[in-house]
């Protein structure tokens, strides 16, 4: 395999794109973590719901906004046609990505409103949904990493 | 999918582990500052923390050793070893401290070592997409 230098103008965007996917993914971890802690029902069941919580609203979408202006700036500069897979795979997972996204903040805003009696449905929902979207951010990576025809 | 393929997506999916773990560890230290958060995602932190960082290493070199015009001693290569080993020595005694328990806030200097893997993190990113001088 031959080094292909990409052009220097590529370099910010991607950077962008990059770093907005990387600080998604962290701060869904850190939501599925602390909500799946929340519905053990230890201690801090509140305190850990309203981190869930805020870690969607803090992180998860100010990430996504960033990896999204990424993702269409590199789109722009590249000039790549949208019917390639790989490009495609990255839509579709971006696009559901946020209604995902959306309606898990809704989700678990209900579930930190419950306080101290724990998450319940809203917060098990939360929790299964921000798990999916970490899988399908894997899956997009792959694509990305691949490229496949 | 070539072996390039799947060492290039293995060293963006450590990177990203890394990064998932630097997240954790830096909503510990400036985050609620309750015992719970980081009982909770200690573990978490230091897992993806420790998991990504040898991912991203060996995979690295993998590629560097893979493809053709790439050389260890490259400049932007040795760049991303050195701090690679920076973020890793400051990771690596912010772990062991949150392992030994209590709050992450109430470790002394956490703040100053979650500063030095989120820059020497952001600075490796940089380091591999621009790679200065290749």
């Amino acid at each position: 395999m031959v080094a292909v230098v990409r052009p220097d103008s590529w370099n910010l965007p991607l950077f962008v794109h990059v770093a907005g996917a990387m600080l998604l993914v962290g701060a869904l971890v850190v939501v599925t973590v602390a909500m799946a802690a929340a519905l053990r029902r230890g201690d801090g069941v509140e305190v850990l719901t309203r981190l869930a919580f805020r870690a969607l609203l803090i992180g998860v979408i100010p990430a996504y906004v960033l990896m999204r202006v990424g993702a269409e700036w590199i789109a722009s500069e590249e000039n790549i046609p949208d019917e390639l897979d790989w490009v495609g795979i990255g839509y579709i997972v971006a696009d559901l990505g946020l209604l995902l996204t959306l309606i898990t903040a809704v989700l678990a805003w209900r579930a930190a409103r419950r306080g101290a009696d724990g998450p319940g449905g809203a917060g098990r929902a939360a929790f299964v949904l921000a798990a999916v979207l970490i899988v399908a951010y894997g899956v997009a990576l792959w694509a990305m990493a691949t490229k496949p025809a | 999918m070539s072996l390039y393929d799947w060492l290039l997506f293995l060293h963006l999916l450590a990177a990203f582990l890394l990064v998932a773990g630097l997240v954790a560890f830096a909503v510990m230290v400036l985050g609620p500052s309750e015992a719970v958060v980081s009982r909770t995602l200690a573990p978490a932190a230091t897992a993806l923390w420790n998991a990504g960082g040898l991912g991203v290493i060996v995979f690295g070199v993998w590629l560097a050793l893979e493809v053709d015009g790439y050389e260890l001693w490259d400049g932007w290569i040795i760049a991303a070893i050195v701090l690679w080993l920076v973020g890793s020595g400051s990771g690596g005694r912010l772990a062991a401290a949150v392992r030994e328990g209590g709050p992450a806030p109430a470790i002394d200097g956490a703040r100053a070592m979650v500063m030095v893997m989120a820059l020497s993190t952001l600075l490796l990113l940089l380091d591999m997409i621009f790679k200065p001088g290749a």
